[in-house]
């Protein structure tokens, strides 16, 4: 195979000076490449691997009361496992939204008001629920 | 000044016949919009019992009436089929399944599964004493 063959070899526009690797060092459009297609795939790996113990966490929290549950899920380990799996939830369901997001929303403004709708909600719903976590787990 | 380029389109979803990789395609990204949302009721269990005993009691009340049972059942299910479905895809990302007949039987695995492993996890959470 040829380099023209193996680098494309599509005809340049006439009034373009930019070469084809010029174009992929901008990373297309987002300037990101494929950064967040890659981090999807990295949480959903870690939420898989996760959900075993985080379901193991909520059986054993089941029926008991406040001071239980305040014991349980403020002990390290279990403290751990719950953070890890809410950062990993916050990024893949922030990438996921703004996929959809991108998807329908064709308004421009809107468009960029939305994504960062999605930006604060995932921010904000993660720091919360690991504030608690860390509240319980310091035992204040 | 931009000129509007003149592209070939793909002809739009309708025109084609349903499928069943089609038809969970939608519901992979429905589920996965559910739990979206589904994270505030996470935070809201978590920051009520950092909060203290009323809190938490009042999370208890919801999560133990009818309508707060419906909703996390349906959030149970719409967490085991989004991880089945996910695991679908990773095996689509590797390279694997793509057959016509992997395809299929890839996306019955991840709906019956979601189904049985929801009905399994309540069935094993009322065993060990739900209303303990």
């Amino acid at each position: 195979m040829s380099i023209e063959e193996s680098h494309g070899n599509a005809p340049r526009s006439a009034n373009t000076m930019r070469t084809p690797m010029g174009k992929v060092r901008k990373l297309g459009a987002a300037h990101s490449g494929t950064s967040d297609f890659w981090r999807q795939r990295i949480t959903g790996v870690a939420m898989t691997l996760l959900i075993l113990p985080v379901i193991v966490v909520i059986m054993m929290l089941l029926g008991r009361n406040q001071a239980g549950a305040a014991q349980i899920l403020g002990s390290p380990l279990i403290s751990l496992i719950m953070i890890l799996f809410i950062i990993a939830s916050a990024v893949h369901m922030k990438i996921g939204m703004q996929v959809v997001i991108e998807d329908y929303v064709q308004n421009e403004k809107l468009k960029l008001v939305t994504i960062m709708a999605n930006n604060f909600f995932s921010i904000a719903v993660a720091l919360a629920a690991i504030f608690a976590i860390f509240k319980l787990a310091s035992g204040v | 000044m931009t000129t509007r380029i003149e592209r070939p389109l793909s002809p739009h979803m309708q025109t084609y016949r349903w499928s069943l990789t089609m038809a969970l395609s939608i519901v992979h990204r429905a589920t996965g919009i559910a739990l979206y949302f589904g994270t505030l009721l996470l935070a809201w269990w978590l920051i009520a019992c950092a909060a203290g005993p009323t809190n938490y009691a009042t999370v208890q009340a919801f999560t133990g009436s009818w309508i707060g049972r419906l909703v996390l059942f349906g959030y149970t299910w719409a967490l085991m089929h989004h991880l089945l479905s996910g695991i679908r895809h990773f095996i689509w990302d590797l390279g694997y399944g793509f057959k016509s007949a992997d395809r299929e039987w890839l996306t019955w695995a991840a709906l019956i599964g979601g189904v049985t492993l929801t009905v399994l996890l309540w069935v094993v959470a009322f065993s060990m004493g739900v209303a303990r």
